[in-house]
């Protein structure tokens, strides 16, 4: 039982792995990188890995792949074809050459290395191996430090991503800037360019009914961004 | 099922990932094969703590979890700078670095 769950785990990683490479949509990646990820878990489930298959299935499959999804539908999925070569054959059988030289070395390193747990079932398996308490455990005890500079990591990254995708370089042509204190006042008691009409007030202060043609065509200058994939 | 088994499916993911990773040109894809190689090591981690049958390779896996995610999150950053840069995402026409 525990083979024919090995092998059926062991095919869907290494397809969606090859998936992931060769199909050309992004979308489509990320959907083979998601069935991987599940069938990875799986193999940490053989390993009696429960806590890291969950946590595999919980984080990775999903938050961190509906962050991808996100991401590619706001970029754009598509990868219009006739906007691009393809990568030269050179480069592709280059690449496919290391990528065979790295495999049959990483067999030759691992399989090769006459540790003599490889050819086991590993160590006899202990109560509680694996399970969520002994990894809070170890956690929270041998490597509290690894643990701690682990979340001021993840903070540091947490910032750095809204620092990266913030907006920056002040007015574009298409957009206004809302502050808080246009927020706050009231309609035209601001500035001089609101007193004599030049301006009508910032977007906060449109009165609510139909938009205005000034509205109307701020909106095509949004879309259509130049290139692309 | 020896462990042997388990590293010859994290050499096989590893080098798909590293396969990816020269072919592609798109730097989401390009991220998503540098997952697959975390993952090739998650699964050498895991088995070899079978292998002792001790947690510390479960615990540096998960820790290789939490880079994973901080790596996608700076990388996803970058690329939605790109695009509101109006930039190609492309990683051979994105090359200021390259010299």
């Amino acid at each position: 039982m525990a083979e024919v769950l090995f092998f059926l785990a062991a095919l869907g990683a290494v397809t969606g792995a090859i998936g992931v490479v060769l199909v050309r949509n992004p979308f489509f990646s990320v959907l083979a990188l998601v069935f991987h990820l599940l069938s990875l878990a799986m193999l940490f489930l053989l390993l009696r890995a429960e806590f890291v298959a969950a946590a595999q299935v919980v984080v990775y499959a999903g938050a961190v792949m509906v962050l991808y999804v996100f991401v590619v539908a706001y970029v754009g999925a598509a990868e219009p074809a006739h906007l691009r070569a393809p990568v030269s054959a050179t480069q592709r059988s280059v690449a496919l050459v290391f990528a065979a030289a790295l495999a049959i070395e990483l067999f030759i390193a691992v399989l090769g290395s006459g540790l003599k747990g490889i050819d086991t079932e590993g160590a006899p398996y202990r109560a509680g191996f694996g399970t969520p308490s002994q990894i809070g455990e170890l956690l929270l005890t041998r490597f509290l430090l690894p643990f701690e500079v682990a979340s001021f990591l993840l903070l540091i990254a947490a910032v750095g991503a809204v620092v990266l995708a913030r907006r920056r370089g002040g007015i574009h042509e298409e957009e206004e800037r809302v502050t808080a204190t246009s927020l706050l006042r009231p309609v035209g008691t601001g500035t001089m360019a609101e007193a004599v009409g030049a301006l009508t007030g910032t977007p906060a202060h449109r009165p609510l009914g139909p938009p205005t043609d000034e509205g109307v065509e701020r909106e095509p200058a949004e879309s259509a961004p130049r290139g692309g994939w | 099922m020896n462990i042997g088994w388990y590293l010859a499916v994290s050499a096989l993911v590893f080098a798909a990932g590293a396969a990816g990773v020269l072919t592609r040109r798109n730097p989401l894809v390009i991220l998503l094969c540098l997952e697959l190689m975390l993952n090739a090591a998650n699964i050498a981690l895991i088995a070899f703590a079978r292998m002792w049958g001790n947690g510390d390779g479960q615990i540096f896996a998960i820790i290789v979890m939490v880079v994973a995610a901080c790596e996608v999150c700076i990388g996803l950053g970058l690329v939605v700078a790109i695009y509101r840069r109006r930039l190609p995402i492309d990683v051979d026409e994105l090359r200021e670095l390259h010299g």
